[in-house]
């Protein structure tokens, strides 16, 4: 009953999002407002109507109502509250609704915004975003229902969205229970962060597509949508760094990437987005790039369908891909026919998105900012092809391949290399015209000490090549940006008379755009720090020791005592723990618990490792192997991962960053309209 | 003379190729040999999973097979072939020919490179370009607040 109320209201919400998308053409094309008004309450709608729908399914996961095959599949008796709730999106009809309940809400905001400058965007504004929310809405009430429930028939047991004739209800005692995987607390956050990425890059499209139909080509889009992109961006990086660490932390592979063609489809929509935000400067200074940013949207944008249909169709077998279904050649269509109808636009409006000014220098920010996105979009070739080269293979072969983390290492290397190198020159040159001269000028310090800081690199630490390379072009960016916001702070001191401080802080208040923008620079640096520590200097070593051995790597000495396994029954679980005592010359530092725990309702196993962590290294110690009977001896698997804490610390700081860059500003429009009543309210006084 | 030579030269290659045959037997493989090769290879089931650290038992034998392998004295290359011949070229990390993994990027990413060249030679003034003052974007920000202020005159007329 529950359960079938649940799947009402999602058809409901699906007839809604139907409605929406045709009152918007109609109002449009009949040039009626009030259908538009119609089109827009509606689109209002859905969010109230999927929280509802999304409602119930929580409350059946909650209650173990295993009757339900999603709330089966997904939770068993012996799961926390918490994690019946997070099961919303570990399975792949849940997480379906999850996308649309999220682009519902993303709509409803979008909705609430102040349309007066921009009416003639919102029918088709609306149109998008309806089409592609009743797309996965869709997806739920004819291929992939929440809601569906188990009945017993002559065939045996199936699920039915509609009880069938001769058939009654079958309710399991208890339910599969979630992948051991997806119970880690950074998978917990993980999907939604990466979701409300993919999410929030549909409005600007939608903004895109709307100024295509209505032919307003301007850059009014671009600064109405500005910070919607740069809130998906940091949710969509949010959500890859929390896979690397999820992987880090659970997946006992002793590092945070591993090419993964599911990690690969979310990080795609983030190159073009990065590259998309980048390349939107230059037609807001400059007028130009118009065609170019419209078709980076929409790459984004069908990359972020690709990303999540990839995600969850399991068509790619990897760890991510948890489920399979018939739902590929839906999605396929879906990308094919919002690709060639938003290409088709760009095409129909060619002329009016020329450019309004011309370059006028090679060194140029702009020129700089179009390499920047040449190198960008080269990444995404390696990546693109890295991921549909096995399925290519197989078609054409019948064999398919595996291309792993030495292609895309080899094939990225020199092009992230080339990308740090730019984030090192481009702040320096200006919009319009640079020269060698005078970029020159302003970069032969920040490069003398580069050079000095590589040296002592050399001389101290290492003599590997790629490191030396990636640490000079690390120190370049840094000094670079340094000195960009130094220069800012000491005008405002002598200008303002302020403390430097006080005027660091200001700088970067009055253009939080730029500041933040550097601040992202320095974070990406240093993660770059521990992507070439980990990279370059991981060591590793693999080991069976009985009780008081030793296994030495890098300086550390690890010296296993003993392992312990028991039972945690009422979280279905099986602990097994080895305890080992970790010496670095000779000082005693302390014990780490590697362990493996083993889920009695999902029969999988998952590896947690025991990690020491510091700013210098990390050393991550996993049980491989252990004796069951005697339990004194095990197999030890340890890494040494130098400077991995970089990565996550520069993270922190991207996050920093962005936020800064995306704080909204005084709308100028609500500034105009409060002053007008102002004046209004002194006029009726007078 | 020569046929001592002859002698000589083959109780050399005797005593060299009983010393390997020692060498094979003796040298059990250690873990970190077993996992430098094992790091190349995916078993069929785990996929995206490197053999080095997946945690099945299926994987454990195969860890087992590459130790017996370099046990009796096999090169990686031969231990990577028996793999390929046995389960098929997808547990390879990296496909056998790789030339043509990187061969399409790298023409898609020429192609890139020359369009954007050719796009800076159009797109570049053939006189002496007008740099973008300040000024000229002082004007710009002034317009669009002249712009503003004239929306919202107009709008408190209505």
């Amino acid at each position: 009953m529950i359960a079938d109320f649940g799947f009402g209201v999602l058809v409901v919400s699906f007839l809604v999002t139907l409605y929406s998308v045709f009152a918007a053409i109609y109002g449009e094309v009949k040039k009626s407002a009030a259908m538009v008004e119609s089109a827009r309450r509606a689109m209002l709608l859905t969010w109230p109507l999927l929280t509802l729908t999304a409602g119930t399914l929580i409350y059946l996961l909650v209650n173990n109502h295993y009757e339900v095959q999603f709330v089966y599949e997904v939770t068993s008796r012996s799961m926390p509250t918490y994690l019946k709730v997070t099961a919303w999106w570990g399975g792949q009809a849940g997480s379906l609704l999850f996308w649309s309940w999220l682009m519902s809400a993303f709509a409803s905001l979008v909705t609430l915004r102040n349309w007066d400058r921009d009416r003639e965007f919102l029918p088709w504004v609306i149109v998008v975003a309806c089409v592609t929310m009743a797309f996965f809405i869709g997806m739920n009430v004819f291929f992939e229902n929440p809601f569906a429930q188990l009945y017993q028939t002559f065939d045996g047991i199936n699920p039915f969205t509609f009880q069938p004739a001769d058939s009654i209800l079958f309710t399991p005692q208890d339910g599969r229970g979630l992948n051991p995987l997806l119970r880690h607390p950074g998978m917990v956050i993980h999907p939604p962060m990466l979701y409300l990425g993919f999410v929030s890059f549909v409005i600007p499209y939608a903004f895109a597509m709307a100024a295509l139909i209505t032919g307003r080509t301007d850059d009014r889009w671009i600064r109405i949508t500005r910070r919607w992109t740069l809130w998906a961006w940091l949710f969509l990086t949010f959500g890859l760094v929390l896979g690397g660490r999820w992987a880090y932390d659970v997946l006992g592979w002793g590092g945070y990437w591993g090419w993964d063609p599911v990690e690969i489809a979310a990080f795609m929509p983030w190159l073009t987005g990065t590259a998309f935000l980048h390349s939107v400067m230059i037609q807001e200074k400059r007028g130009m790039m118009k065609h170019w940013n419209m078709l980076l949207i929409i790459l984004t944008y069908d990359l972020v369908i690709f990303g999540t249909f990839l995600t969850r169709s399991g068509v790619l077998s990897s760890v991510h891909a948890f489920a399979q279904s018939a739902i590929g050649p839906l999605f396929f269509g879906f990308i094919g026919i919002t690709l060639i109808t938003s290409v088709a636009l760009i095409i129909y409006r060619w002329a009016a998105l020329k450019s309004e000014t011309e370059m006028t220098s090679m060194l140029s920010r702009e020129a700089l900012f179009l390499l920047n996105n040449l190198l960008f979009m080269s990444i995404l070739v390696v990546c693109f092809w890295g991921v549909i080269y096995p399925l290519i293979s197989e078609l054409f072969t019948g064999e398919k391949v595996t291309v792993g983390p030495p292609f895309y290492e080899r094939a990225t290397g020199p092009l992230w290399a080339a990308l740090l190198f730019l984030m090192g020159i481009a702040p320096l040159s200006a919009w319009g015209h640079s020269t060698v001269k005078t970029l020159g000028r302003a970069l032969w310090k920040p490069v003398v000490v580069a050079i000095a800081i590589t040296i002592a690199i050399y001389v101290y630490f290492t003599n590997n090549i790629y490191a030396l390379i990636g640490f000079f072009l690390v120190a370049l960016v840094l000094l670079v940006t340094i000195y960009e916001y130094w220069r800012g702070a000491y005008a405002r001191q002598r200008s303002q008379g302020e403390n430097i401080f006080v005027a660091f802080w200001n700088l970067t208040g009055r253009n939080r755009r730029r500041y933040g923008g550097y601040i992202i620079h320095l974070s990406i640096m240093l993660m770059a720090i521990g992507i070439l520590g980990i990279e370059l200097f991981q060591k590793e070593t693999q080991g069976t020791v009985t009780a008081g051995d030793s296994i030495d790597i890098a300086g550390y000495t690890v010296t296993y005592r003993e392992v312990a396994s028991w039972d945690d029954t009422p979280k279905g679980v099986n602990y097994t723990r080895a305890v080992v005592d970790v010496y670095q010359n000779g000082i005693y530092l302390g014990e780490l618990h590697p362990r493996k725990d083993f889920y009695f309702d999902s029969q999988q196993n998952m590896t947690i490792p025991g990690n020491r962590s510091t700013m210098k290294d990390d050393l991550y110690v996993l049980l491989v192997d252990w004796q069951p009977i005697s339990a004194d001896g095990a197999t030890l698997k340890i890494y040494v991962n130098p400077l991995v804490n970089w990565l996550w610390m520069g993270s922190l700081l991207f996050i920093i960053g962005i936020t800064i860059a995306a704080w909204p500003d005084k709308d100028p429009e609500h500034v105009t309209v409060r002053a007008d009543r102002q004046l209004k309210q002194t006029s009726a006084a007078d | 003379m020569k046929k001592i030579l002859s002698i000589i030269l083959l109780v050399l290659i005797l005593a060299g190729a009983s010393a390997s045959l020692v060498f094979a037997q003796d040298t059990f493989p250690t873990d970190d040999d077993v996992n430098k090769i094992a790091k190349q290879l995916y078993c069929p089931v785990c996929e995206s999973t490197p053999l080095d650290v997946c945690p099945t038992e299926a994987c454990r034998q195969w860890r087992e097979v590459i130790r017996t392998m370099l046990t009796e004295g096999k090169s990686e290359a031969e231990i990577k072939q028996h793999f390929a011949t046995q389960y098929g070229i997808r547990v390879l990390n990296v496909p056998p020919n790789p030339w043509l993994t990187y061969f399409v990027p790298g023409v898609v990413i020429l192609i890139g490179a020359v369009m954007l060249f050719r796009g800076f030679q159009l797109w570049k003034k053939p006189l002496v370009a007008e740099p973008v003052s300040d000024k000229d974007e002082a004007e710009q920000v002034q317009q669009d607040e002249y712009l503003a202020k004239m929306e919202a005159e107009l709008k408190r007329r209505k």
